[in-house]
């Protein structure tokens, strides 16, 4: 534990002075470290075996900071280091920075840092940079985290963030069920009086998708869908060619938990947020053997095929429901209410 | 899921689908009256699945849409008031009002919080004794239960900083005024969670006095499609009354504690409904014993001249006389991200679910 007598971040740890040395030292040196983060040099000095770079940056406000299945720091990591591997990059380094409210427990802010160091080990990333700054209380709502995230890319997949390979035909993967992030963050909030089991799904998914891109030749796009949920990630997709998507309502992973929340709260879990999903487009003659990887691995247990790229309807996200209709899926406008009655 | 599969089953829902289109040779007009069934309809492509003879119509029974232009213009000029907090269902904040909106008013600084139940306003209040909060009730026979009993608790709890600007309204008068003005029906697909409070008695007049046929239906696919069936077997016999469809939640008397709670608290008062004006005693007002709860007792505001929206027709379209693709405004000025009526910011507002659903 920090060998300070307080209890809470106060102004001067941020004011560049001995309690901000030692708030560096105790907390995020002791626990993120490495060699290079041990430089303490104001940049950190990287060596890549690839001229060709992927570079990323997030920042985290979630509210609560603690929720089942994770908290801000676990998801500080995942989020970039998801951000990064979709784009068919290796991350390999990353910065944070946190921005912390005056009065914010110690205990807690370190219970975040321990979370982050367990997440970026799992995911073979190093954290090599960083900053803290502390605003007076009531500035920001008890700690916001910035990542940026830095990997290496190979040529041949370059072209998997754009969309710009995707044919007719090809089929629509996710690595499990949609929607638990959302619902777990909105039941952990205080003035939310239901109790659910439903945990986040807060993932790093790096390894999986190595493995994918290591072993298949035909993956044409991948994304995340976290804000928004697959329902926008599958409209931002639509956009980027001649061809509309077709999507199977009967194969979406969706848990029981997630679809009761939002049954009784009149949600689509189609547009709740995830953090340990990718969303892949592969080549049909390729759809088993990505989803025979996927479902080996433990991120992605429950992956199914969800919809394909079809030459109908173009720019048109279409959906076949359980009873045999078809309704188009838009983007979200505006958040998700609860309804009333 | 227990509960929800069964009534989505696509075999009995194509079933029944056969069994209307074998039984029905009237052309009839048949209004579902509440806002979670017409999203139910679209979402599951049911309108798809009824012969010609079947018009389905929507009608006002989404409490956001239709709340008044002045109810919202009310709530934004009490949100301005110094150290207030407004506790607010989510789906009001997006309403336009004549000048502003409560999403509006929250980015210039008004403390307006979004809550899941009345319940969180109180709590708010007596986290915060030193501000005022007020929660404006909307919604009808669902909601004004939940809404009574918190400001029966907050009585006992002398919780004095916590009021409820009602707008409260209950179905059957809405119903029966849509009638009198003309609206062609032959009958109504009723709102089960109603009934799951009232019962179905409410609805005997429908049927003796004015000779419609009533269904209290439940939400799932598999319900609406039975409703709309025993409709159509009670128009063909031309022998119009109240049946309940949704049996394994409302039963004829309904719940007695909720009625006590609602009749205890509130009187029933004319009220204004958005697009269709004053219809008299179809809202809800707080009675002498907890008028120290209604806020206008405590703060004076000034509220500005209402102002309709220009070339909106959510009056009709509340009315059932129109389809939001009757509107010129519809998916062009008129969508989700930037709406000109209520219709349309209300996730169970007919435009809205229009627009989701659209082909």
């Amino acid at each position: 534990m920090m060998n300070v007598n307080h209890e809470r971040i106060i102004l001067s740890h941020g004011n560049g002075g001995l309690m901000m040395h030692e708030l560096i030292e105790n907390i995020f040196i002791r626990h993120f470290d490495n060699k290079i983060l041990r430089e303490q040099t104001d940049a950190a000095i990287l060596k890549m075996d690839s001229s060709t770079v992927a570079f990323t940056t997030d920042s985290f406000v979630v509210d609560p900071v603690f929720f089942p299945g994770g908290d801000i720091g676990k998801l500080a990591i995942c989020g970039t280091v998801n951000d990064l591997s979709v784009s068919g990059a290796i991350p390999l380094y990353l910065s944070v920075s946190f921005i912390l409210e005056e009065g914010f427990p110690l205990k807690d802010l370190e219970k975040i840092v321990l979370s982050m160091k367990r997440e970026a080990q799992k995911a073979k990333v190093r954290i090599v940079t960083g900053d803290t700054k502390v605003v007076d209380r009531g500035k920001c709502d008890k700690l916001f985290i910035n990542t940026a995230g830095i990997g290496t890319i190979r040529k041949e997949n370059r072209p998997i963030g754009s969309g710009k390979r995707i044919r007719t035909g090809d089929k629509i993967l996710i690595n499990g069920n949609i929607g638990d992030h959302g619902i777990a963050v909105m039941s952990a909030r205080e003035s939310f009086n239901f109790s659910t089991t439903v945990v986040s799904d807060c993932a790093s998914l790096n390894l999986l998708i190595q493995k994918i891109l290591n072993n298949c030749s035909q993956v044409r796009f991948m994304r995340d869908p976290t804000r928004g949920g697959v329902a926008t990630v599958l409209n931002e997709l639509v956009r980027k060619g001649n061809f509309g998507i077709e999507i199977d309502e009967e194969s979406l992973p969706v848990s029981e938990g997630v679809r009761g929340m939002c049954e009784i709260l009149g949600f689509d879990p189609l547009y709740m947020a995830n953090e340990g999903k990718v969303m892949i487009v592969a080549g049909a003659r390729e759809c088993d053997k990505v989803l025979s990887i996927m479902k080996g691995m433990k991120e992605g247990r429950q992956s199914a095929v969800i919809g394909e790229i079809v030459s109908d309807h173009p720019g048109k996200v279409v959906l076949k429901t359980i009873t045999g209709g078809k309704r188009i899926i838009d983007s979200l406008t505006g958040e998700q209410l609860p309804r009333i009655c | 899921m227990k509960y929800v599969d069964e009534y989505r089953d696509r075999e009995l829902i194509e079933t029944v689908s056969q069994e209307i289109k074998k039984i029905s040779k009237k052309n009839i007009s048949v209004m579902e009256v509440c806002g979670g069934h017409t999203m139910a309809i679209h979402r599951f492509a049911l309108n798809t699945m009824l012969p010609d003879t079947i018009r389905l119509l929507s009608g006002p029974g989404c409490p956001v849409c239709v709340s008044s232009q002045s109810f919202i213009d009310t709530a934004v000029e009490y949100s301005k008031i110094s150290g207030m907090i407004i506790a607010t269902y989510g789906d009001l904040i997006r309403v336009p009002g004549s000048h502003s909106s409560l999403e509006k008013e929250k980015s210039n600084g008004s403390d307006i919080r979004i809550i899941y139940s009345v319940l969180e306003g109180l709590e708010i209040a007596r986290a915060n004794p030193e501000r005022t909060v007020i929660f404006p009730g909307i919604g009808f026979e669902t909601t004004s239960p939940a809404t009574a009993a918190t400001v029966i608790k907050a009585k006992r709890e002398n919780i004095s900083n916590f009021f409820v600007l009602s707008a409260h309204k209950i179905m059957p008068p809405v119903m029966k005024a849509l009638v009198e003005d003309g609206v062609r029906l032959n009958g109504f697909i009723a709102p089960g969670h109603v009934s799951a409070i009232t019962g179905s008695v409410i609805y005997n007049d429908l049927a003796s006095r004015y000779g419609l046929s009533v269904v209290i239906s439940g939400f799932e696919p598999l319900d609406i499609m039975q409703s709309i069936l025993m409709l159509v077997r009670q128009i063909e016999a031309a022998h119009p009354q109240v049946e309940i469809q949704y049996k394994r939640v409302v039963n004829k008397e309904g719940n007695k504690i909720a009625q006590e709670l609602v009749n205890h608290v509130f009187r029933t008062c004319n009220d204004d409904w958005r697009g269709l004006g004053m219809i008299t005693s179809s809202g809800l007002s707080l009675c002498d014993e907890f008028a120290e709860f209604n806020p206008k007792r405590h703060f004076r505001i000034n509220v500005p001249e209402t102002i309709e929206p220009k070339g909106c027709i959510c009056g009709n379209i509340l009315r059932g006389m129109k389809t939001p693709p009757d509107c010129k405004n519809f998916a062009k000025e008129c969508t989700p991200m930037n709406p000109m009526g209520a219709c349309m910011v209300s996730s169970e507002g007919t435009c809205a679910t229009y627009y989701k659903y659209r082909n």
